[in-house]
């Protein structure tokens, strides 16, 4: 079934790093410009109903973010995910609020934890999670949480940090 | 009769009696529920404590005038019941201000404090003030049709409306009270009582699960203590009403303690058993059936009459 | 609510009438909190003793450990043997209870629930988050230090506590405030802008009223 679906999919898109590790799961990198059209393609004609997340991940070395879009088609009880990369230095993606109205929380998400632009999405730019956040975003790589957190929450000194292994080893076998 | 004034003292001791007998049985209440429930439950002097203790807070916060008397004006309703009905039955000392037509006056006095709790509950302007309020005010109106009619079939039976002449026509043995004489007014009587007691399945007024605890959230130490009284006295005031009005008062403070206890247990008995009405669902349930069987037990009693 | 409602506006009233709402001077108060001198010796020992045997407490729960919390109201720890009482309301409470796991966007309204609360009041915090962030000392949004924003009277250890060292923490706070040694709503109250300013730290669009009573 997938096979024939991934036949379809590529007749009408350019998809590439096709990925089918079970009968029941698809993962496909879809062109920027055509990813929103493969999606809605997945909604109307395939079956992929249900958007079950959005995500992003930061690929820092490679200075792209890729989006996850994860679809899930319930007749058949399949998933299919798009992968979309987008450059670091100017993310902006097109909305999918028109298809799935959740997606626009997503993207909100998105929005304010790696600051990806969602133009035309309803209100994209309301802080979601983080109120009067005025640093770069927080799940990007290169924010170092540990410093904001020194600087921020008064951190107690006395702190020790153990390596678990070396620890229980420690612990549990004391003369060896 | 002329008023003296050493009634006030003994107005005032009899007021401080029925307050410890409402807190050690609203104490001893949960104490059951809780052994019931197997759980440990608070021990039954409890209420003393969290009472000093709430007025012993040392801040508190007003929102107005209203806001203040609010408390003051339940605690009034409370007293006002207390004061106008004679607790222990031939008792020169315990028949507090009773008069020929205590009956009306002690009707005012019951809806008093919701009205004066209502206004000082909405200056707070917490949203969950005004649900309880307005969900308090829709099922004591409902609760208070039957209650009137219980009142006006007692009065009807017998011919008057002084408290004081209802419980003496009512002496000599158990077959003479309104209970027994008159039944279906009891029954009427005691499910406007029960929609008075701010227990399940008419306690969606305090609803603690969904509005967290109605008109009173913001009330708290010195207001909530008040009301904590309050708490204390009014249910038995109302109680003991009942126990004059149709279970043949009571002649020493024995019997009336016990008499006051089993009426107050049904009340505790039937809100253990029944799940909470909906607001909507107890007003249609007084007036579809406390209602009809009111009236029809107000034909049966004035039949009875002639 | 958000922070445009807290600004002044224009209103309309049902009459065709209009007049200015200012929201902050018209529904909270304006009154900073003050030192309550606690009352005579033996008398102010008979209040502790009340106090301390009842304890109505707000569950503030913004974390994981506000799950051990459940249990603690069970017929197995039997809290209400302990004179632990829950209350629905911060008004009515004493002790709000703070959870382990503090992120900071609801740890930042915990001082709101405490400044509703009256009279001497006592924190209780839960878990190792509260004492040094715990597991999550390095999060760009868990606060490190429950103490840096309100009094912490006593503070329960575990990464989660368990009922039994609930209650232990409980009792412990009993005998605090037996002794006298439960002054936190004064500490608060004499470094009030020393706590403000921490809170305001963290959320950096204040959008509450400065005080909230």
């Amino acid at each position: 079934m997938m096979k024939a679906l991934i036949e379809r999919l590529e007749q009408k898109f350019r998809i590439s790093e096709v990925v089918r590790q079970r009968n029941d799961e698809l993962f496909m990198t879809a062109a920027k410009e055509e990813a929103v059209s493969l999606v809605t393609y997945l909604k109307e004609y395939e079956g992929f109903t249900h958007l079950v997340l959005l995500t992003a991940v930061d690929w820092l070395e490679a200075g792209r973010f890729q989006l996850t879009y994860l679809l899930n088609n319930n007749a058949v009880k399949a998933d299919a995910g798009i992968r979309v990369y987008l450059d670091r230095e100017r993310p902006e993606m097109e909305s999918i609020h028109h298809l799935w109205k959740q997606a626009a929380t997503y993207q909100r998400e998105l929005k304010e934890m790696f600051g990806i632009g969602f133009p035309g999405s309803p209100r994209v730019d309301e802080p979601f999670i983080l109120e009067g956040w005025r640093d770069i975003p927080p799940y990007r790589r290169d924010f170092d949480t540990k410093k904001y957190s020194e600087k921020t929450y008064f951190p107690r000194p006395g702190r020790k940090t153990y390596d678990p292994e070396e620890y229980m080893k420690k612990q549990l076998y004391p003369e060896e | 009769m002329g008023f003296e004034p050493v009634k006030i003292l003994y107005a005032l001791i009899s007021l401080f009696l029925i307050f410890n007998v409402g807190m050690l049985i609203s104490g001893i209440t949960r104490k059951i529920g809780a052994r019931v429930g197997r759980r440990h439950g608070i021990r039954f002097y409890q209420p003393y404590i969290d009472l000093v203790k709430n007025y012993a807070l040392r801040s508190n916060v007003s929102h107005g005038v209203m806001f203040y008397l609010g408390p003051v004006f339940r605690l009034t309703g409370g007293i006002g019941v207390y004061l106008f009905i004679p607790v222990i039955y031939g008792s020169e000392y315990f028949s507090n201000f009773s008069f020929a037509g205590d009956m009306v006056l002690v009707l005012y006095f019951i809806f008093f404090g919701t009205l004066g709790m209502a206004l000082g509950a909405g200056e707070g302007g917490h949203p969950y003030s005004a649900i309880g309020i307005g969900r308090g005010l829709a099922q004591v109106t409902a609760a208070e049709i039957p209650l009137v009619i219980a009142f006006l079939g007692v009065a009807i039976q017998y011919q008057s409306l002084s408290v004081t002449e209802i419980v003496a026509a009512q002496q000599g043995g158990m077959m003479q009270w309104t209970m027994v004489t008159n039944p279906l007014i009891t029954l009427v009587g005691l499910i406007a009582f029960l929609g008075t007691m701010s227990r399940s399945p008419f306690d969606v007024v305090m609803a603690p699960q969904e509005i967290p605890i109605g008109p009173p959230t913001e009330f708290h130490s010195t207001f909530l203590g008040v009301l904590q009284t309050n708490r204390a006295i009014f249910p038995m005031a109302k109680t003991v009403l009942f126990v004059n009005l149709f279970f043949g008062g009571a002649a020493n403070w024995g019997v009336l303690v016990l008499k006051v206890f089993i009426v107050y247990m049904t009340s505790v008995v039937v809100g253990v058993v029944f799940p909470r009405f909906r607001v909507d669902q107890s007003i249609r349930w007084f007036y579809k059936y406390a209602l009809i069987l009111g009236i029809i037990a107000l034909f049966v009693t004035s039949l009875i009459i002639r | 609510m958000t922070k445009k409602d807290l600004d002044k506006r224009k209103v309309t009233g049902p009459d065709g009438e209009k007049f200015e709402v200012d929201p902050l001077r018209d529904y909270f108060c304006q009154e900073r909190p003050r030192v309550h001198d606690p009352a005579r010796r033996i008398w102010e020992g008979f209040l502790n003793w009340a106090r301390s045997e009842s304890l109505w407490i707000l569950g503030y729960g913004t974390g994981c450990g506000a799950i051990e919390m459940r249990p603690l109201m069970t017929p197995r720890f039997t809290p209400n043997k302990h004179r632990i009482q829950w209350r629905p309301t911060p008004w009515q409470s004493n002790v709000p209870s703070s959870a382990a796991i503090c992120p900071s966007r609801p740890q930042a309204r915990g001082p709101g629930s405490y400044e509703q609360m009256q009279g001497p009041k006592y924190v209780v915090a839960l878990g190792s988050c509260t004492i040094n962030g715990g597991m999550y000392w390095d999060s760009y949004n868990t606060i490190n230090r429950l103490d840096k924003y309100l009094p912490v009277d006593v503070y329960i250890t575990g990464c989660m506590p368990r009922p039994e060292s609930l209650l232990a923490g409980f009792e412990k706070l009993k005998t605090l405030i037996r002794e006298g040694r439960g002054e936190g709503q004064n500490l608060y109250a004499k470094h009030f802008d020393e706590y403000k300013a921490n809170q305001k730290k963290i959320i950096r669009d204040w959008d509450m009223p400065d005080y909230n009573w």
